[in-house]
């Protein structure tokens, strides 16, 4: 039971580190610091709002207001929220955009012909690619100083999940469509961070692919993460939540929620995503509920 | 063609149909296995063998012989009743027009609240589309009247389901329009089955009671009526029987086409050409066709979900194409 709580701690902890704000100061050399940023991106999007500071960052994309998708959805309020379009975005006279590599390339380039200055990120697949993000950012906003605070931050973050690890338990992402996560994805990383095996690897799945439901019931993963997405609508991809053998599969093994905007981008909140699921390997462990092997 | 001989067709193709359906039963994307399968299937222990079995497997394979069924029979009913040899609930349209009353029940919400909805949506876009091709090509319609009522009603419902899809608020809304227009098995529950299973079978019944009185429709309508058939009951059954069975097949599986133009018709030289004899047939011969591609997209690309209608056309198309092809031949 201390264990639970003591990790509960540690979550708390944790979210308070990563949204924690820092001092926002413009160092000295911020003379060359860009002045009007606009995000066309998800993960720059989070990222530039832990960063910036105040006045710096005039535009994140509207994905990052929504809190299905971004974990900083209630920072994004104070921006203005684009969609990406090169019209809209050019005539918010920005001297610095973010995108990501594979989003919107077409608006991207154009605002390129037009002479704007475009920074482009490519997704994480690890924690050093999230690092290296972090610091990237933080050099192009003339924040270095606040880029480093938050990447020790992210490995202290580690450090304490890899020494409260529960060993041997496999965890398995079922999201929208039967999809999961395996091989190079964040996904992966964080799950790993939490001292866990992911299915979709052990499967051979690289980056996402379909995890058919008949295979997630015979491997019967100790975890399975379980943030089943609410929208405003139904559709036919998340009919596999109702499904008989999948609702089996729930009573059978660990549930555990993590909320798909903790993982979809790299930033500080993937430690709460791995926090999430090392709880539910410590309650897998004292409910009984992971398999002896 | 004499009845013994009728009898051995009918004995091979219910082989042919449990062959299928065991295969269907044992083929899967897990490494289970025959033997696990059949452990899973039979044994009294609950396992996760006989949970992927009896949520999974079964209702899927139980789908395919129904709505290969559904598809087999109403085609070789839609074929003797419009006496039109490209009639088709996908090629008239039925099967659109059934998705797109799906369409409405489940990305409304409306099926969330009330199941049945769904099944009776289906039956309610069938019902209109085979009504609107019988009022547009009027009761000795020609066969290109008939195609081109087919192509518009197709494309009407195809167009419709693509706005109410693009219109849902949910992100993976629009995407399921290929679910729609192609059909797949994939991953349904005996929920679908049992909201489904009732009215096929319903459908069925008034198609199969359609035999006799099509025989008698080979002679025309003016005959048929001079010899006691009632064409005007005939006809509400056909009409009704088709939209039961391919509404509800639609409304759980998405529209598959072709199984119910090229069925019936590499069975008919085989039957005599006769009526009564091809319905039966038919209904055996769409569950094999349907089991079997339903087997091969497992087969064929395990992990992606491939749509069986992708398979289904691939054959159907091309023998449409001779059908027309054919047919153009033989008016010149």
């Amino acid at each position: 039971m201390w264990k639970l709580i003591r990790s509960r701690r540690l979550l708390l902890g944790l979210v308070g580190l990563a949204f924690m704000s820092l001092a926002p100061t413009l160092p000295a050399g911020a003379a060359k610091a860009p002045a009007r940023v606009v995000s066309m991106n998800l993960c720059t999007d989070q990222l530039a709002m832990l960063l910036a500071a105040p006045g710096q960052l005039f535009s994140v994309s509207h994905l990052a207001a929504d809190p299905g998708s971004s974990a900083l959805a209630g920072e994004a309020a104070r921006y203005r929220l684009n969609i990406g379009l090169a019209e809209e975005v050019f005539l918010m006279k920005p001297d610095l955009v973010l995108d990501g590599t594979f989003s919107t390339s077409p608006t991207a380039s154009m605002l390129q012909r037009l002479g704007i200055r475009v920074e482009k990120f490519a997704p994480e697949a690890s924690f050093d690619d999230v690092a290296e993000n972090i610091l990237r950012m933080g050099r192009l906003l003339g924040q270095e100083e606040r880029a480093q605070e938050m990447v020790a931050t992210l490995e202290k973050g580690l450090d304490d999940l890899a020494s409260s690890a529960v060993p041997g338990l496999t965890v398995a992402t079922y999201a929208s469509n039967s999809y999961t996560t395996g091989k190079g994805s964040l996904s992966e990383a964080v799950i790993e961070a939490a001292g866990l095996t992911n299915l979709g690897s052990k499967l051979g799945i690289r980056g996402a692919g379909r995890l058919p439901l008949e295979i997630l019931v015979l491997s019967l993963p100790d975890i399975v993460t379980n943030d089943t997405p609410t929208y405003e609508a139904p559709a036919l991809a998340q009919e596999n939540f109702v499904h008989p053998a999948y609702r089996a599969v729930l009573e059978r093994a660990q549930t555990a929620p993590v909320p798909a905007s903790n993982w979809i981008c790299g930033g500080p909140f993937n430690l709460v995503a791995a926090a999430i699921l090392q709880n539910a390997a410590k309650a897998a462990v004292q409910s009984g509920k992971h398999r002896e092997k | 063609m004499r009845a013994s001989a009728y009898a051995i067709l009918l004995a091979a193709l219910s082989g042919l149909v449990v062959l299928t359906f065991v295969g269907s039963l044992l083929i899967g994307p897990s490494d289970l296995g025959m033997a696990g399968s059949l452990e899973g299937l039979f044994s009294t222990e609950t396992s996760l063998a006989q949970l992927v079995m009896y949520e999974i497997r079964l209702p899927r394979a139980v789908l395919g012989l129904m709505i290969g069924v559904t598809l087999g029979l109403s085609g070789a009913v839609l074929q003797g009743f419009l006496r039109n040899p490209l009639a088709e609930p996908g090629i008239l349209g039925i099967s659109s027009a059934a998705a797109l009353g799906a369409v409405l029940a489940i990305y409304t919400g409306l099926s969330a609240f009330f199941p049945l909805a769904l099944p009776l949506a289906g039956l309610a876009g069938a019902f209109v589309a085979v009504l609107l091709i019988r009022a547009l090509t009027g009761a000795n319609g020609s066969t290109l009247t008939l195609i081109l009522a087919g192509v518009a009603v197709s494309a009407f419902a195809g167009a419709a389901s693509t706005l109410v899809l693009n219109l849902s608020p949910n992100p993976f809304a629009a995407t399921e329009i290929l679910f729609w227009m192609l059909g797949s098995l994939t991953d349904r529950s005996m929920t679908h089955v049992w909201l489904a299973g009732p009215f096929m079978i319903i459908g069925w019944i008034m198609l199969a009671s359609l035999a006799r009185p099509l025989d008698t429709l080979t002679l025309g309508s003016d005959a048929a009526a001079t010899m006691g058939i009632n064409v005007g009951k005939l006809q509400s059954f056909a009409v009704f029987g088709t939209a039961a069975s391919v509404g509800a097949a639609v409304s759980v599986a998405g529209a598959i086409g072709f199984v119910g133009l090229v069925v019936p018709h590499v069975l008919r030289p085989l039957v005599g050409s006769v009526p009564s004899r091809l319905l039966p047939a038919s209904a055996l011969g769409g569950a094999i066709v349907l089991l079997t591609a339903d087997i091969l997209v497992r087969l064929i690309d395990p992990g992606h979900d491939l749509k069986i209608g992708v398979l289904t056309a691939m054959v159907g198309a091309p023998f449409f194409l001779w059908l027309v092809y054919r047919s153009r031949r033989n008016e010149l």
